[in-house]
């Protein structure tokens, strides 16, 4: 019962509860952001690093390879309280979204390569032979069917970012972490940060079995 | 006759490895050529030079109508001249076999949809695959499939069509469906080349039978020259294995 009382005080939920939504949505701003700036840089990087000249495609790759390396932790911290020294000040919400989208885009460029790479050879030897600009054989040929094959990952990277997000209340940003920790502060209870678990599970919850079906539906066609 | 096609001193490197040497070969308008010959004697390698999906050895050079087959500004000039079926087909699956045939003329010659659409259907038509119109590629046999890439390889009205063994893929049955189509295309002025192991096919609608060897051509005549009076002796070694085999 003393348990229950604790963990799940429904009149602290219920006075906390609009904080809590507030967070939520501004988890979902930096999240959506991240991810739709995340797929144009990703998809950008993808196509420089397979078609680009070689002077061009090393410093992508060696971009990709650093920013899946490092923790996005540090790149947080190191944006929000090392760039200021150099004048560059964003703010909180700015500096939370340009290190999910750095380190987005580095994963989703890799998703997009992969993808673009399963198009048969045959593909684009059709699309050459019939005249095909560059432009219409990647909008008109390869990228509809390359979206395919990379939906199942592309979703996984969603639900990676939207995970993320909650490493922006490091930097003060009054996410759904923030608020959850800030409300159980003022409460004297840890209810809130139980309803921003539940909050956190009820949206990406779905999306992670959306992935599972994806995948077995891929498996069987394959089969 | 003026030829559509020239080929002068044409070489191609894997690495060390020549995978054709020393090609010259012209074309004239509305021949129909079948290049024979054994198995890695760089026969799909020439007909790919052709239209630049392989580039080849600085020194030689390609023209098609006149203009000279490069990576550059022309090339997609010479790609819309000369349009190309494939042993493996390489239909687009997830378009249906009406805006398969559709997609170049209204992105490369920027056609109407409505006149792609009718001329598709005409093709089709012509093909023998009007009812499967909407359907997808998966959905077809692979001689309907090859009818299809004939037919889009027609909408854009080459001036010249390359064949990589358009049969080679396909079951027995379905061989005679797709060569009677190629057979019908011989008649109607466009400048074939057609890579094959069809040697009936070869015989009855060549102007000029092709052998190659070792990424050179051996021989070239008439069918009657190659196959009833071939004059070396790699053409009569290849003839005997493969009409005997
Ligand atoms: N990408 C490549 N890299 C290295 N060698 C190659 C490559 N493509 C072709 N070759 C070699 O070039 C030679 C000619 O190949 P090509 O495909 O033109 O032969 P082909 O006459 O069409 O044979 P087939 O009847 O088997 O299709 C072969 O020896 C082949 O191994
Ligand atoms: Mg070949």
């Amino acid at each position: 019962m003393d348990l229950f009382e604790t963990f799940f005080n429904v009149p602290v939920l219920v006075r906390t509860f609009p904080l809590l939504i507030s967070g939520l949505i501004v988890t979902l701003q930096i999240g959506i952001t991240s991810i739709v700036s995340g797929l144009v840089l990703g998809l950008g990087l993808a196509l420089v690093r397979m078609y680009a000249p070689a002077a061009l495609r090393l410093p992508v790759m060696i971009y990709i390879d650093i920013f899946r390396s490092i923790p996005l932790l540090v790149l947080l911290i190191i944006v929000y309280y090392a760039l200021p020294f150099i004048g560059i000040r964003l703010s909180p919400f700015l500096s939370a979204v340009v290190a999910l989208t750095l380190v987005s885009g580095a994963y989703t460029a890799e998703i997009f390569r992969a993808g673009i790479q399963a198009i048969p050879k045959g593909q684009f030897e059709a699309s050459r032979a019939l005249g095909l600009s560059y432009k219409d054989m990647m909008v008109d040929v390869v990228l509809p069917q390359a979206i395919k094959i990379v939906i199942p990952p592309l979703t996984n990277n969603c639900i990676n970012v939207m995970k993320d997000t909650a490493l922006a209340s490091v930097v003060a940003m009054p996410d759904l972490l923030k608020q959850a920790t800030q409300a159980q502060a003022l409460a004297a209870n840890p209810t809130p940060l139980i309803g921003a678990a539940i909050i956190y599970l009820a949206f990406l919850w779905p999306l992670v079995t959306l992935v599972s079906r994806f995948e077995n539906r891929l498996n069987q066609r394959g089969a | 006759m003026r030829n559509i096609i020239e080929i002068e001193k044409v070489a191609k490197f894997y690495g060390d490895f020549a995978a054709l040497t020393d090609i010259d070969l012209n074309i004239t308008e509305g021949e129909v050529v079948c290049v024979i010959g054994p198995s890695g004697s760089g026969k799909s390698t020439l007909i790919r030079c052709i239209n630049l999906l392989e580039t080849y050895a600085e020194g030689g050079t390609i023209r098609v109508d006149g203009i000279p087959v490069e990576a550059g500004p022309n090339l997609d000039q010479v790609r819309a001249e000369v349009g190309m079926v494939f042993q493996s087909f390489n239909l687009f699956p997830h378009m249906s076999v009406l805006k398969n045939v559709m997609l170049a003329p209204m992105r490369v010659r920027k056609s109407s949809s409505k006149d792609a659409e009718a001329k598709a259907l005409d093709l089709l038509k012509r093909v023998g695959i009007s009812e499967q119109a909407d359907k997808f590629p998966g959905q077809l046999s692979g001689g309907q499939q090859q009818r299809v890439a004939i037919a889009r390889a027609l909408a854009m009205e080459p001036r010249v069509l390359l064949f990589d063994e358009p049969t080679s893929a396909l079951d027995p049955e379905m061989v005679g469906e797709v060569l009677d189509v190629m057979r019908t295309l011989a008649g109607t002025g466009v400048t074939m080349i057609v890579v094959t192991h069809e040697m009936g096919f070869a015989r009855q609608v060549a102007d000029r039978v092709i052998l190659m060897n070792g990424g050179q051509i051996v021989e070239a005549g008439t069918p009657e020259q190659i196959f009833d009076a071939p004059k070396e002796e790699r053409t009569r070694d290849f003839l005997s294995a493969v009409l005997n085999h």
